[in-house]
């Protein structure tokens, strides 16, 4: 969200209170509030220089090689010129530079987009449209539909009755639905008169700018009249406005004060497990270098007081031989720098970026129907997504689509809804093929809303009451709002998807719900407009289940609808229903057993006399100050009884295309699922169901739901007991030795069969419990799936943090809606689904896609890759570059220990940037084992990344003790090729400077041929790489010992001649191939013997590969199963609360009943706001349901602390 | 192109791209890898027969005079009072020595890939640049010898050329008691791009080279300045003295031999035939200071170089190590041999 600059910002410390005066420049200006403009670059032409350097010597790497620089211009220590260490690190420093250099231009670039908006500003009187970076605390604005709001405002007028604004906070929070905000009467009463609004002097006295989005205290002082303002009152930054015209806002907190801004703390930064392993392995690989460096020391002291003391005759030296070892330590340590390779980060670093373009660019991770490319947002993970063990998947919107259709029903004992064939009387498979029903007679119908069954509409047509009575109860009897923009252009706008679906059914076959004020509902029947009195909304809650409207139609007679879980409405149902009752069960149980979610509808009609009394007491409980819910609740209950059923709806929650084969896949590479969801534990489960993460063959699903610690305790442990009877109490922790800040981990345990767990919210609360998180995660890990439900942000992070915290396991979480955030962020890598629920979960994601389904082809194909590739590349990488300095070392044994180089200087240089960096980087960008298909054929090749066998300590000591061999190969061989010989012509051949190029050819051609057989991928680009490498070697080498450089710089290039002179022989050539062939020899027996006694999966399908050579076949899908047993969900998402808003009596009286609620809680609520559907609370001051009363663990504390919102 | 608007977001589809680049995939498979090994076993034995072969038909006479030995024809001259000091090394050959033979002086437990002994020269100077005779490009690199005590500037400058070998030599063949002088080549003995490009003589001032040479010293070391190192031969003179520029390429290995003479001319031309030889050596350079040895060697040429017996045993080594792990490897993959029907 670099549109609104989420990157940023300097608090400004010491401001307690906020005062600002309107319309008085002057007057706020005193107090210095920040502007509007944001700044999230970091330099300008002028510091960039000096800033970039400075942060990056902050860089331990390129710091060591600074200091290094130092050394070699110290005469008495340089054993090399300075370019050996200038040219690699000025290349790695302007590579990084010229990176940043492109973030920071972006940066820049969208900050200007932000600041040059233009927005209609009050001043002295007159409206003028300002940049956005002009606008200043206390100015009065003026926003029109559909414009972003600009700073935080405080709203004083807008153009809808009451003062209400719509605004979305999909930037913000990432919902898209509106909310509603209203202005205090007082400042509505300006409405659009600029005078007054120019007049207009209030003063607001409010808390110092903070990033509590759900929050907002202060008060307005106008005319002498004090208003206390809270979070209704306040636009905020980043949310849009819509469905009003225009609104005239005061300009509270500004540019970087903004709740937005004051938001976008430092996401933190993650790193790959390689990474970790590679701190580790660097610092080994200074021990390595100390100590070689020591013992060539201590060599050059041995040496100084035998044979050097002796030498002194031809070169008078230092006569202190602990000196002389002290300088030569020195100078080794410059020698033998490269064995911290300086380029290895740059490399990693490219991979990485290589490796995310690759995601950024696969056809086959692109939705057309979104236009959504796959985007890699953190190019410095990839090959972690070759480890991943744990997936924590959000349900709705990532296994789901977030999509309720309106699939069946049952109305009044008749089942409409399935293709029943004419001939057999089966009920066929609905497909693309089959022609929907025609909605052509109803001009409002919506176009995307598909039924097949055409007895319904027939029903409708033929005027049957009971299927009138049904439609015209889903029209009626819902908090859903609309916006025709035009004539019969309608939109809902809906808090839950499974209403809209509902609303949107009812208007399909005849019966439009056109518009809604605060007294009245409209719709249209069959054509015909009439309007209802709405004079009650007993709104649902977690524990009615349920929601009634009372209206007064048209023609004066009262009616009560209601529509909830069959199991609340069945209790309340008129005993003369119970025929209906019955047949309506069945419906039910079919519904639900294709994991439809279900609502029963029923009505009732009303006593005109017995309401009006009914409405008083309500109206004085709804006032009431104590007890008022009770109260409430009472009253409902009253009236909420011996209804009539109508029949039942079924929604079909939408399984994301793919989703049970992508789990399916990701099973077979060990990968194991856990799904936490807001959701009811009914939905939770059906879902769980429908996409195969549970299964009917399943050994045991064990169900945690208990209210007490001991409770939940218990059953975890029987559940324990059952899958491993011979569990041992202490065995399961292993010491963590690598790791080291953490004490243990938990190890996995191995059980016969497959079970499942599916725990809910509460109990979840009490297993987080720093005294049973082990108990919890011991049991959840044994199982194949886990299911939470219930669960808030919060508990997920708080899920993931536990998996992290205890299993040696990379985790990946995957949402797309703001309650992801937490655990996104929590997670090793954070996968955004851009999908329905607004951008929030993208934006902290580390990559994101459209679709679930491309999840498996983000793991299974670009992580095995990525991670493939980065450990081939650092085994090669570590090889080559030990392989290179260790030869150093077994010369110093040859040359008193004088720190003399055994290559040119040039090559030194060179080696690591020309000759040997493009081979390998080719092999990691392009290298794969085996195609995309074969990848997706066999999951299980992921499996050794999961137990990171490809690098790992193991490994990096096989890359050190292959190069120690090589080294000595490399050395030795030439040494007695040349002993006490001489070139064909009689001439010297066996001078330091033939010497040197000899080992050098030998080096060169070695590592070509080691990358030549790691890499199994060989592209044109490779042979051009590789070839070239080579090639380019030979080409530099003749071109820097020719006579035209030497001319030019003596001192520079001294190996004139050598490279004609040296390798016109034939005995260097043979050398070359002797040394070549011994190096690798051993590698190719190891392997080939390897792979045939014991053959990895990866060598098993290479094979296969081989012998198939043809394209993998598509992996096949398979066929979801339907199951026949209950499972009962009911397709009521929404939280309480919105009803209040609907009717407006009580809304004039909001402030009485919601003075402690923050955002009006709709829909799914950002961050761990405990509100909404993902919670399952309410938000009427008392939390509906006691069991969640639950002292927040010390993590819950914790992060509440870190990142108050997201 | 005709969806433009609506997928202007979708990647493009080139293999490239999409990973699809074509490849070859070699992999390690039973019937690449034994019958390459099987190849390489015996191509590597028949090179390694060549050399081993063609490395037995040189023929080397090597000769220790350093005198460390009492009984030893220079021992004498090991004392350090004992200056121009003359000794007599004789030998005889059983067999005709084929030519040309190549004289060479050898010395052992020299550093001079020493690091501070090999930065110590000035190419620029070496360059004929007169330039750098008086003032010194880096200052350090010839230290100590910039300077001599006086502060003359030294000329060649460095440890290198102030330890240029001065021993010399005569060798005579003995016919019935009669010395007879073979003639040595000192010319072209160094490579041809040290004597005609790298190392170029300061141009002669007024004709004469030594005025070239004015206001420097000679190294310390050297009984005549640089420009009359070769008293008989005026060209070979200055930096390209065919000696000095054989001891600038200073050695990889503290063990080293330089080429000396080569013995082409006249009745030698052939070889030196069988008989008696005596050399005489000119004992000048000190080496038992560090324990240093001298010898003096005779040895012809091959395709392949010098005399050396590693490259052809190390390649039959390795060779019969190829064949005998394809046959392993052969073995191996019999009896394991992974079936297809693997559930890979």
């Amino acid at each position: 969200m670099s549109f609104f600059g989420l990157d940023c910002t300097r608090k400004k410390e010491g401001e307690v209170e906020r005062k600002i005066r309107a319309n008085d420049r002057e007057y706020n200006l005193s107090f210095k509030y920040a502007t509007n403009s944001i700044k999230t670059s970091k330099y300008n032409p002028f510091t960039f220089l000096p800033l970039n350097l400075f942060e990056q010597f902050q860089r331990i790497a390129n710091a060591y090689f600074l200091f290094l620089l130092i050394l070699q211009v110290i005469p008495a220590i340089s054993s090399l010129s300075w370019f050996t260490t200038v040219v690699p690190l000025v290349l790695v420093l302007s590579v990084t530079a010229a990176k940043d250099a492109i973030d920071d231009i972006n940066r820049h670039r969208s900050d200007r987009k932000v600041n040059n908006r233009k927005v209609n500003v009050l001043i002295s009187g007159k409206l003028i449209s300002e940049k956005w970076m002009n606008v200043q605390v206390g100015d009065i604005i003026k926003l029109e539909n559909n414009q972003f709001v600009t700073a935080d405002l405080l709203l004083l007028s807008s153009s809808e009755p009451l003062n209400l604004v719509y605004i979305e906070t999909a930037e913000l929070d990432g919902e898209t639905n509106l909310k509603v905000k209203q202005a205090l009467t007082v400042t509505g009463d300006m409405g659009e008169n600029l005078e007054a609004l120019a007049e207009f002097n209030g003063e607001v006295c409010c808390e110092p700018p903070n990033n509590r989005l759900d929050r907002f205290t202060g008060t307005l002082t106008f005319n002498s009249q004090k208003y206390s303002l809270d979070n209704e009152r306040v636009l905020l930054r980043g949310c849009t406005l819509r469905n009003t015209d225009w609104c005239f806002g005061l300009v509270l907190f500004a540019g970087p004060e903004t709740k937005l801004m004051q938001n976008c703390g430092k996401s933190t930064f993650k790193r790959t497990s390689i990474d970790r392993l590679m701190n580790v392995l660097v610092l080994f690989i200074f021990g390595l270098l100390a100590l070689m460096c020591i013992i060539l020391a201590v060599g050059n002291g041995i040496w100084e007081n035998h044979a050097g003391s002796k030498f002194k005759a031809f070169l008078p030296r230092e006569e202190n031989t602990v000196f002389s070892a002290f300088l030569t330590f020195w100078s080794y340590i410059i020698i033998l720098n490269t064995v911290v390779p300086i380029s290895l980060y740059v490399s990693m670093e490219v991979i990485r970026l290589g490796n995310s373009y690759y995601i950024n660019w696969d056809r086959t991770m692109y939705h057309a129907g979104s236009d959504t490319p796959a985007e890699a947002r953190t190019t410095t993970l990839n090959e972690e997504l070759g480890q991943i063990k744990y997936i924590f998947s959000d349900k709705t919107g990532t296994l789901t689509q977030n999509i309720m259709t309106f699939n069946k029903c049952s109305i009044n004992g008749k089942s409409y809804g399935d293709v029943i064939d004419h001939y057999s009387g089966q009920s066929l498979e609905i497909t693309e093929e089959m022609t929907p029903v025609d909605f052509s007679f109803n001009r409002l119908a919506d176009p995307k809303f598909l039924f097949y069954d055409h007895s319904l509409v027939e029903g409708v047509k033929l005027e049957l009451p009971d299927v009138h009575a049904f439609f015209r109860l889903l029209a009626l009897c819902h908090t859903v709002m609309a916006e025709e923009k035009r004539e019969g252009d309608l939109v809902y706008q809906a808090q839950s998807p499974d209403e809209g679906a509902l609303v949107t059914a009812a208007r399909n076959f005849g019966f439009v719900f056109r518009s809604r004020s605060p007294e009245t509902v409209t719709i249209e029947e069959m054509g015909i407009q009439r309007t209802y009195e709405l004079l009650a909304i007993l709104d649902f809650n977690n524990v009615r289940k349920r929601m009634s409207v009372i209206v007064r139609n048209p023609e004066g007679k009262l009616s009560l609808y209601c529509k909830g879980a069959d199991t609340i409405i069945y209790e309340r149902l008129h005993p003369s229903c119970s025929e209906v009752m019955k047949v309506t069960t069945e419906h039910l149980n079919e519904f639900a057993g294709e994991g439809l979610r279900t609502l029963v509808l029923a009505y009732k009609d009303l006593d005109e006399e017995y309401f009006s009394e009914w409405k008083q007491r309500h109206h004085e409980s709804s006032v009431a100050l104590e007890d008022r819910e009770e109260k409430l609740e009472k009253l409902y209950e009253e009236i909420e009884k011996d209804m009539m059923l109508i029949g039942a709806t079924a929604v079909e929650d939408k399984l994301q295309d793919g989703v049970t084969q992508t789990l399916e896949q990701l099973a077979k590479a060990e990968i194991k699922i856990w799904v936490l969801t807001g959701d009811k534990q009914e939905t939770a489960e059906n879902i769980g169901y429908s996409c195969n993460l549970l299964r009917e063959e399943m050994n045991e699903v064990f169900v945690v739901a208990a209210n007490s610690p001991e409770e939940v305790r218990q059953e975890l442990r029987d559940a324990r007991l059952k899958m491993c009877p011979d569990t041992e109490q202490d065995k399961f922790l292993i010491p963590e030795i690598i790791l080291g800040n953490t004490p243990k981990v938990v190890q996995d345990e191995n059980v016969n069969g497959e079970y499942g767990l599916v725990i809910n919210g509460h109990s979840l609360a009490f297993a987080l419990e720093s005294n049973m998180e082990l108990e919890f995660l011991r049991t959840a890990c044994i199982c194949k799936t886990v299911i939470c439900c219930r669960v808030t942000p919060l508990q997920k992070a708080q899920v993931v943090e536990l998996v992290k915290k205890y299993k040696k396991a990379v985790t990946l979480a995957i949402g797309d809606g703001a309650n992801d955030v937490s655990m996104i962020k929590a997670a090793h890598i954070g996968v955004g689904i851009s999908g329905q629920e607004g951008m929030q979960a993208v934006l902290s994601s580390d990559f994101s896609f459209a679709q679930f389904r491309f999840l498996q082809r983000l793991l299974l194909v670009h992580g095995r890759w990525s991670y493939l590739r980065m450990c081939k590349f650092l085994r090669y990488f570590f090889y080559k570059n030990f392989t290179f300095t260790f030869v150093h070392f077994w010369y110093a044994f040859f040359c008193g220990f004088s720190a003399q180089t055994v290559y040119d200087e040039g090559y030194i240089t060179l080696y690591n940037l020309v000759y040997t960096a493009l081979p390998v980087l080719g092999m990691s960008l392009f290298d794969q084992d085996v195609n995309a298909g074969w990848s997706l054929e066999y999951p299980q090749l992921y499996v050794p990344g999961q137990l990171s066998q490809y690098f790992s300590k193991r490994a990096f000591m096989m890359c050190a003790l292959h190069s120690w061999y090589s080294s000595l190969v490399l050395f030795f061989v030439p040494y007695a090729a040349i002993y006490d010989t001489a070139r064909d012509n009689g001439k010297d051949g066996t001078d330091y400077q033939s010497f040197a190029l000899i080992t050098e050819t030998c080096l060169t051609v070695t590592v070509c041929v080691q990358l030549g057989l790691d890499l199994s991928y060989w592209t044109v680009v490779n042979h051009l790489f590789v070839w070239g490498s080579l090639g380019m070697f030979f080409i530099l080498t003749f071109t820097m010992y020719t006579d035209g450089l030497y001319r030019l710089r003596p001192s520079s290039f001294a190996f004139i001649g050598t490279a004609r002179n040296c390798l016109n022989q034939p005995n260097v050539w043979l050398t070359v191939a002797l040394t070549a062939i011994l190096c690798v020899l051993p590698v190719v027996v190891y392997r080939f013997l390897s792979s045939q006694i014991s053959p990895t999966i990866n060598e098993k399908v290479r094979y296969k590969v081989c012998q198939m050579k043809e394209p993998a076949p598509r992996p096949r899908r398979t066929r979801l199963t339907r199951r026949s047993t209950r499972r009962s969900g009911y397709a009521f998402s929404h939280a309480h609360g919105y009803g209040d808003l609907m009717t407006s009596g009580r809304y004039l009286r909001r402030n009485a009943l919601t003075c402690s609620t923050g955002l009006i809680p709709t829909g799914r609520s950002p961050g761990f706001k405990p509100t909404g559907r993902s919670a399952g609370y309410s938000p009427v001051g008392r939390e509906q349901n006691p069991k969640q009363k639950v002292e927040p663990t010390s993590l819950q504390v914790f992060r509440a602390v870190k990142d108050s919102f997201f | 192109m005709k969806n433009e608007g609506k997928s202007a977001q979708r990647p493009d589809n080139t293999a490239f791209t999409q990973q699809r680049l074509p490849a070859w995939q070699p992999i390690l498979s039973a019937g690449i890898v034994i019958p390459g090994f099987l190849i390489i076993g015996l191509a590597f034995i028949g090179i390694g027969i060549g050399l081993f072969l063609t490395s037995q038909t040189i023929q080397v006479q090597e000769m220790d005079y350093t005198g460390v030995e009492k009984d030893s024809p220079c021992f004498r001259c090991t004392i350090p009072s004992n200056l121009n000091c003359t000794c007599e090394v004789t030998f005889s050959l059983s067999t005709l020595f084929t030519g040309p033979v190549f004289f060479y002086y050898g010395l052992s437990n020299y550093y001079q890939n020493f690091r501070r002994y090999g930065v110590s020269k000035d190419y620029n100077q070496l360059t004929g640049d007169t330039r750098y005779f008086k003032s010194r490009s880096p200052e350090e690199d010839c230290s100590p010898y910039s300077y001599d005590s006086n502060n003359n500037p030294i000329v060649p400058c460095g440890a290198i050329a102030n330890s240029i070998f001065n021993d010399t030599f005569e060798l005579y063949q003995i016919i019935n008691g009669t010395k007879k002088q073979v003639p040595l080549d000192g010319r072209g003995i160094s490579w041809w791009t040290d004597y005609n490009i790298k190392y170029r003589n300061p141009s002669p001032v007024n004709g004469s080279l030594a005025k070239a040479f004015d206001g420097t010293v000679k190294p310390i070391n050297w009984p005549r300045p640089a420009y009359e190192l070769d008293l008989t031969d005026p060209n070979n003179n200055g930096f390209l003295n065919q000696d000095f520029l054989v001891w600038m390429r200073r050695a990889a290995l503290p063990q080293f031999r330089k080429l000396y003479r080569r013995i082409t001319d006249g009745d030698y031309a052939a070889g030196l035939p069988a008989g008696n030889y005596s050399l005489t050596v000119h004992y000048n350079y000190p080496v038992l200071s560090f324990d240093g040895r001298k010898k003096v060697v005779f040895s012809n040429v091959s395709w392949m170089g010098g005399k050396n017996n590693f490259l052809g045993l190390a390649y039959l080594v390795v060779g019969s190590l190829c064949v005998v792990m394809s046959v392993v490897m052969l073995v191996v993959y019999a009896k394991f041999k992974f079936s297809d029907d693997d559930d890979a």
